[in-house]
């Protein structure tokens, strides 16, 4: 087989019906060969080719892949030496699609089906497939893996050419059901006599045309396939798996920066406030000024109070000493508790936090302007001790949680295109209301 | 591996053994079907033509089955509904026979084996029925119908008055495959697994012109 290729051996004989010359390339291994000029079954086993059948069309087909083309699959030259057009009816609508008989004498045959420019390489399975439920649907299982039932259809034979190893039969219909697991597809086709197991791998029309040589490009294929490979597919579950690994970077990153950065307290002090009555009085007053070193980084204003049952209004401003830029800023502090025929109740706090983002280094002081109920005179009412802490560099978590959204995006829009693939495949099963 | 020789008793022509426990054979030349007796051959009849050579098996075809050489020594060949069916007779280095079939380029290997439990009965075979051998599960998936065709080489029992047989085809979930013949009584069980042709290593092999 490695001497160089002489041209395949044909045999030329004559349809008896009509003259017409009849070619047989499957060797003896053909049992039925159509004359395509008079639309003649004739069985190839007799040397006089009796006419088993003659057939009506109400159209011609062209096969794509012209008999007596080569092509290599999977390794193995392969010859096209016969072509079935076959019809199904779904809702009224009838559906015809092509199924070609690949032949190698030596490895035998296998089949190409085309609907709709999607291609599937079948071969006849000699195992057996369990066909079984799972739930109320059909499922096969078939070496380790599980085929979901697709649709169930009889298929019809309408059109024939070239040559067949069995005895094909225009007209003849068959119930056929298919399962599947993209790229592969079993499909099971029974008869009074028998039941035929065989496995459809989904390839592109594109291979097929580089295999045999074909001219032009093939036919887009149009709509979504039974077993065509979602280009979703394992995407779905890279896009997570993505996701996760970026999340663990950023909680990582985000824990690391709160081990090193974690609040160095720049100021500290201790005041105590009397309000007086009626507002007569200027109560604010600035701090000593303190460095906030380093780089750009969010500064945390803690203000804690011994306010009980009691509240207390703070305006405060964190100015640079030497440009003089301010960010103002204000805080209630109030707190409140007490017991009433539900129980024991609280009502907020005695402390108050302000993170101010993005501070650049400097030297700052702070303005103080704290505020309580000028009506009352008591001094429980109107005074308290309290302190202001500057923290620089606190942890913030929007940027974290910014993060975890924008690394959702990807995973979350490949979830959905990978969802409107299998409706579109699911759309023409015969389950349709669901995937 | 004894080679046993002797003449043929139709024309005279030299006839050699390859395979010592042979009790059937056919001359090369005359095409008579010879079987032994003692030490004589008889002719017990006449191989008619055989269809066109469709099998890429041929006498002395030889290959390697789960790690032992084999080499054709004889065959049987039938027609049945999807077409010729070659039952090829091998025998191993070890002296054994195995069957090599070649059903429309489907391949299998399987050998002679006693069945560990009683086989149905003709009547009773029927598809869908389970058959056990050993711990080995099958369901019948056909019945086929056979004509014998001819013969040719060695065989390891004496066939050659057949006319049509019945088979029933035994399969399951893995690439096992059994054979029940119906033409002896009792049937007999065959019981193997398909192959692929490149996984045999065939030489010597027909070549088909242009392939």
């Amino acid at each position: 087989m490695t001497q160089p290729r002489p041209m395949p051996k044909v045999r030329s004989l004559a349809c008896p019906n009509c003259g017409g010359t009849v070619e047989v390339r499957g060797l003896g291994r053909t049992l039925t060969v159509v004359c395509i000029q008079c639309l003649s079954v004739l069985d190839a086993t007799t040397p006089s080719l009796q006419v088993i059948e003659q057939f009506r069309a109400k159209e011609r087909f062209r096969p794509l892949i012209p008999l007596g083309t080569r092509g290599k699959l999977d390794g193995v030259l392969y010859e096209a030496i016969g072509m079935q057009v076959r019809e199904m009816t779904a809702d009224g609508v009838a559906y015809h699609w092509s199924e070609y008989v690949l032949f190698n004498p030596y490895r035998g045959f296998r089949y190409l089906t085309e609907y709709n420019g999607h291609w599937n390489l079948v071969t006849v399975l000699q195992a057996l497939p369990l066909a079984t439920m799972r739930g109320t649907r059909p499922i096969a299982n078939f070496m380790g893996a599980t085929y979901r039932h697709f649709q169930d259809y009889q298929a019809a034979t309408i059109y024939v050419m070239g040559e067949f190893p069995w005895r094909v039969h225009v007209g003849e219909s068959v119930k056929c059901d298919d399962f599947i697991a993209p790229p592969r597809m079993l499909s099971r086709e029974q008869t009074d006599g028998e039941t035929v197991w065989s496995l459809g791998e989904y390839t592109p029309g594109a291979v097929i045309w580089k295999s045999f040589g074909l001219r032009g490009s093939p036919p887009s294929a149009a709509g979504v396939f039974a077993n065509q490979p979602s280009p979703a597919a394992g995407r779905v579950v890279t896009a997570w798996k993505r996701f996760l690994v970026w999340v663990a970077i950023l909680i990582f990153i985000q824990f690391t920066a709160m081990l090193f950065h974690a609040g160095a307290t720049v100021f500290s002090q201790r005041y105590s406030f009397t309000q007086q009555t009626a507002g007569t009085h200027e109560n604010s007053f600035v701090t000593g000024v303190f460095e906030l070193p380093g780089r750009i980084c969010d500064v945390e204003v803690k203000v804690n109070t011994d306010l009980d049952n009691n509240w207390a209004y703070f305006n405060l401003a964190l100015i640079n000493a030497d440009t003089s830029d301010a960010y103002d800023f204000s805080r209630q502090v109030s707190y409140y508790h007490g017991r009433d025929s539900d129980g024991v109740w609280t009502e907020g706090g005695s402390k108050a936090s302000v993170v101010l983002p993005s501070i650049p280094p400097g030297r700052y002081y702070l303005r103080v302007e704290p505020e309580m109920d000028t009506t009352a005179a008591r001094s429980a009412v109107n005074s308290m001790r309290y302190q202001i802490e500057v923290i620089r560099d606190v942890t913030t978590w929007p940027f974290f949680f910014i993060g975890v959204v924008l690394l959702l995006i990807p995973a979350i829009w490949t979830t959905i295109r990978s969802g409107s693939f299998e409706q579109k495949r699911w759309a023409e099963s015969d389950y349709s209301g669901g995937g | 591996m004894s080679r046993p020789a002797g003449n043929c008793p139709n024309c005279g022509a030299p006839v050699e053994f390859q395979f010592s426990s042979a009790v059937q054979t056919t001359c090369p030349y005359c095409h008579s079907i010879l079987v032994r007796q003692d030490v004589d051959l008889k002719k017990v009849g006449e191989v008619a033509d055989l269809p066109p050579e469709i099998s890429p098996i041929q006498l002395l075809t030889e290959g390697i089955y789960k790690s032992k050489s084999f080499r054709v020594v004889g065959r049987i060949i039938y027609q049945y509904e999807l077409g010729y069916w070659n039952e090829w007779h091998c025998i191993t280095h070890q002296g054994e026979s195995l069957w090599l079939s070649d059903a429309m380029a489907e391949y299998a290997v399987s050998a002679l084996v006693k069945p560990t439990k009683p086989l149905p009965d003709p009547g009773n075979a029927y598809r869908g029925a389970r058959v056990e051998w050993n711990s080995a599960s099958f369901e019948i998936t056909s019945i086929n119908r056979a004509r014998y065709l001819g013969v040719e080489g060695e065989l390891p029992f004496e066939y050659w008055d057949k006319s049509e047989m019945v088979f029933a085809d035994l399969r399951n979930g893995s690439a096992q495959f059994g054979t029940i013949d119906y033409s002896e009584s009792p049937p007999l069980l065959f019981i193997g697994e398909f192959v692929s042709f490149d996984s045999l290593g065939l030489r010597n092999i027909r070549e088909f012109e242009g392939w």
